[in-house]
């Protein structure tokens, strides 16, 4: 039996309704409906029967029962020579091998070919949270983690896209992705990131994600370096509805190859739910199909992680570990794991930082696949995890834990600079091929917009026209470099030519290649060597520099620039003279106010940015309002707020005194009690107004007469205070302890208040 | 050139280390890709790819690391180097499901792969295309 409750509403939920967490859709589990993260009952056991080295059994299904993604998983994954191995091996003891920082990467690679996709899932679903993140770390492919950028905008302005390309390049990104509103507009698009992304840093991998080819097209005439939307599906069903087969995709990719051009196939935990072909089957056991089926493939890499189907699978029990446990598949089957962390996945901003945080921890091939350097409005392919707007948030959390996400902070000026040199290399570019002309407020618009909100641009029909004659006049890569070097874009130019190179050369296509200063890195030559602590990828000084260089750093000597310059003007406003060591008073009603060492030497505002001045004021007229005398004192052996109170009470006739430090933290003391044990205290310096300083000044004169007052409190709404000014403050305490003398005499002020 | 000897570090990158065995497709070295011979018109659009024996040089890399289908992606990259844009499409698009409306168009192809093209690799996918499209039922109409 339940007490009746008094009325019909709790109101903590009007508050927690009100939350954006409360826009996202949840699903319980169920197997029938597809909704099972992991380990779905009608998931199968691991299971493989070879016959004269051919698989005739694979979890559970017999040879000439096997669909078309067993049949080739059987085909061209299963490693023959290592599968008895590997499948007879305890899979919970692989899970420990996962996590065992004794047992090399190769190793666990090497007995992965051998295992079946069920086999894979048992091995996962025996690992928590922490344990896939750190499987992670020892799996990922190349040693160094990177990461890739959405560059789309609303408009599909080419303009802006060179501008947006050139920021995310010179930000870090190893990779850029594009994709259009208007599928015509491939074309223009490439052709501006392809240009962008060279100038904002030499060697930044470039795909435009449209029809498959449109796609090869574009990669064929070299204004795109790589592709990633090679689709993979986790049952026949699904696979068939995305118009392809394995085989189809195997060719594809080989045609792909056959041009120079890096791929990555995608799959994603809820993609065949979302398609309605799930067959019962749990998200991992799909994609563990998916996986399997692409280093059968002989695919590089692979985008993974929920990708498109991200937020359904959040909205499971399990669903977030699922995505990681997706990705620590990849890296186990040796592919380069571009990780999702691409869409937005909830409504809530914590969801969000929870959901990268496994994965940053760990370190990818490619953290995000990619990472929305460009507003949400603006992206193309839906809001990623992480958009334009939070790229700061970003960067403080890789500094928070040392971590690094593959991005780092740039200067506004230097930024600027880039864009504008983006802008006018498309522009001579433009020219030199006779595409287009580009107006003088067309690109200060596009160099100082954040997104295409900003831009004063190109129509959606101009820039058809754009696309359309790249297309038909054959444009190349080659075009584009002879057009950027006779146009006195030589460097451009020839970063561009470097790119060719690696086409040439075919040393991008190996697993997890990215370009670094100029130099191939991948898998091949830069292996994940993790081996416990001291090994693998350790922040270099360099590196640590960056991330370290985050914008909003308080520096000691800012503040003390800040506090000279109000020094001028505060002495105009009031005079402080020592008059001789403090002593004991005998006035009625009297309240000593004391102040600490540098309050108003070499500190004159408080944290909330009121002069000194004026709070030693207001105290004053608040004691005289009150019917008590003032009396200021500088104490010089103590800073400490309720030591400097305890100070003025025993100097006080009255036996209360006020203490107060120059960044604005008040209390009310009396001679009496132990120190801390005030009357009143002014703790959130930061919102106190000179009004909260009079009052306190009225209350001290009222204890002064043995009255009991109502005490000012600070009306406090749940700021972080501490997050927005202990750096100031601790900078500042430091300067006021740094000028105490010890056992020295509290010194009396003659106080006098000027005109201003 | 025997490579088995050789380790990773010697083989790869190739554009460091084996830059004398590398050609663009239209026979220009790589230290011909100058911005010089660009304005020149000595590089052309054929220069934009990569030529069958570097595929199989990479092949040779991903082998000895370990990565047995990538390196036959590779080499079924290389046969497909010198088949025309169009075809590539085609033969894409014949291998779709429902396209091919019967095992014998799928094994057609796979003989011109094998004969007109020289690309056993090619005509092994395909020709096991063929077998599972027929066991799956896909060669069945779907629009």
């Amino acid at each position: 039996m339940t007490d009746p409750a008094p009325g019909n509403r709790w109101k903590r939920y009007d508050v927690w309704d009100d939350r954006p967490l409360h826009f996202d859709g949840f699903a319980a589990d169920s197997a029938e409906d597809g909704f099972h993260a992991t380990n779905s009952p009608s998931d199968p056991s691991p299971s493989l029967v070879m016959a004269n080295g051919r698989v005739v059994e694979m979890d559970g299904v017999p040879e000439d029962r096997f669909d078309m993604i067993d049949a080739f998983i059987a085909r061209y994954h299963i490693d023959p020579e290592i599968a008895a191995e590997a499948m007879a091996l305890e899979s919970e003891e692989f899970a420990r091998r996962l996590v065992d920082v004794n047992v090399e990467r190769s190793e666990l690679v090497r007995l992965a070919r051998g295992m079946t996709p069920a086999k894979l899932c048992e091995v996962l679903d025996g690992m928590n949270t922490l344990e896939l993140s750190f499987a992670q770390t020892k799996l990922r492919a190349r040693k160094v983690p990177g990461n890739q950028a959405h560059v789309t905008n609303a408009k599909d302005d080419p303009v802006q896209m060179a501008a947006d390309a050139a920021t995310a390049a010179v930000m870090g990104f190893d990779e850029v992705e594009t994709t259009m509103r208007v599928a015509r507009n491939s074309w223009s698009n490439a052709l501006a990131c392809l240009i962008g992304a060279s100038v904002g840093k030499p060697g930044t991998l470039f795909q435009c994600a449209c029809e498959e080819a449109e796609e090869l097209k574009l990669g064929m005439a070299g204004l795109t370096s790589y592709a990633e939307t090679v689709s993979v599906y986790g049952t026949e069903g699904s696979f068939v509805d995305g118009d392809d087969t394995p085989w189809s995709k195997a060719f594809l990719i080989a045609a792909y190859s056959s041009r120079g051009i890096k791929t990555r196939c995608t799959s994603g935990g809820g993609a065949e739910l979302l398609m309605g072909f799930h067959d019962t089957k749990s998200l991992l056991y799909l994609e563990a199909r998916c996986l399997c089926v692409q280093r059968g493939i002989g695919v590089q890499g692979t985008q993974n992680g929920g990708i498109d189907g991200a937020p359904v699978t959040a909205s499971m029990m399990g669903g977030m570990r699922e995505i990681l446990a997706e990705n620590v598949l990849a890296a186990l089957l040796d592919l380069e794991c571009a990780s999702g962390n691409d869409t937005r996945i909830s409504e809530s901003e914590i969801r969000v930082g929870a959901k990268i945080m496994p994965h940053l921890m760990s370190g990818t091939d490619l953290l995000c696949s990619g990472f929305g350097s460009i507003p949400a409005y603006d992206n193309s392919f839906a809001a990623s995890l992480f958009n334009g707007e939070e790229i700061e948030d970003f960067l403080t959390v890789q500094r928070d834990f040392e971590l690094d996400g593959g991005i780092r902070h740039v200067p506004e000026d230097q930024v600027m600079s880039i864009r504008r040199r983006a802008v006018l290399a498309l522009e001579a570019v433009y020219r030199d091929l006779g595409l287009a002309e580009l107006s003088n407020r067309q690109k200060d618009s596009v160099v100082l917009a954040s997104g295409s909100d900003d831009t004063d641009t190109f129509t959606l029909n101009e820039i058809g026209v754009i696309s359309e004659a790249i297309s038909r006049r054959g444009i190349t890569l080659l075009d584009v470099v002879a057009a950027l070097g006779r146009s006195g874009f030589e460097e451009v130019a020839r970063d561009l030519l470097r790119l060719l190179r690696y086409r040439v050369s075919g040393d991008y296509l190996q697993t997890a290649a990215v370009i670094r200063d100029d130099s191939v890195v991948s898998a091949v030559n830069q292996p994940n060597d993790y081996r416990g602590p001291r090994t693998g990828y350790r922040l270099s000084e360099k590196r640590r520099g960056e991330i370290a260089d985050i914008r909003g750093i308080l520096t000691k000597e800012e503040i003390f620039e800040l506090a000279e310059r109000h020094a001028a003007s505060e002495r105009r406003r009031y005079h402080m003279e020592p008059v001789g060591t403090a002593h004991a008073g005998r006035r009625e009603g009297e309240v000593v106010i004391a102040i600490s060492p540098a309050f108003g030497l070499k500190l004159h505002q408080t944290t909330s940015g009121l002069y000194l001045s004026r709070v030693l004021k207001a105290l004053l007229e608040g004691i005289g309002e009150g019917d008590g005398v003032g009396r200021v004192v500088r104490a010089w052996h103590t800073a400490d707020t309720s030591f400097l109170g305890l100070t003025a009470a025993r100097l006080s006739a009255s036996g209360i005194g006020i203490g107060i430090q120059a960044k604005g933290t008040a209390v009310i003391h009396s001679a009496d009690d132990y120190p801390h044990m005030n009357l009143e205290l002014f703790s959130q310096a930061p919102i106190t107004t000179l009004d909260h300083y009079r009052r306190m000044g009225r209350n001290a004169a009222c204890y002064a007469r043995g009255e009991r007052p109502e005490p000012v409190t600070i009306p406090y709404r749940g700021e972080a205070l501490g997050a927005r000014f202990h750096v100031q403050t601790s900078l500042i305490y430091a300067l006021e302890t740094g000028m105490l003398e010890e056992n020295a005499e509290p010194e009396e002020l003659r106080v006098t208040f000027l005109g201003h | 050139m025997d490579t088995r000897r050789r380790t990773i570090g010697e083989l790869y990158p190739a554009s460091e280390k084996q830059a004398e065995r590398i050609a663009t497709p239209g026979g220009h070295a790589l230290s011909d890709l100058t911005l010089e011979n660009v304005l020149e018109g000595k590089l052309t659009a054929e220069d934009v790819g990569i030529r069958p024996d570097t595929l199989q040089l990479q092949a040779e890399v991903s082998r000895a690391t370990g990565r047995g289908p990538l390196a036959e992606n590779f080499e079924r990259g290389a046969e497909l180097v010198d088949v025309p844009q169009q075809d590539l499409f085609e033969t894409y698009e014949m291998l779709r499901p429902g396209r091919a409306q019967n095992k014998a168009e799928l094994l057609e192809l796979a003989d011109r792969y094998r004969t007109k093209h020289n690309a056993p690799h090619i005509a092994a996918l395909i020709e096991d295309a063929a077998e599972t499209y027929e066991r799956r039922n896909l060669y069945r109409k779907r629009f």
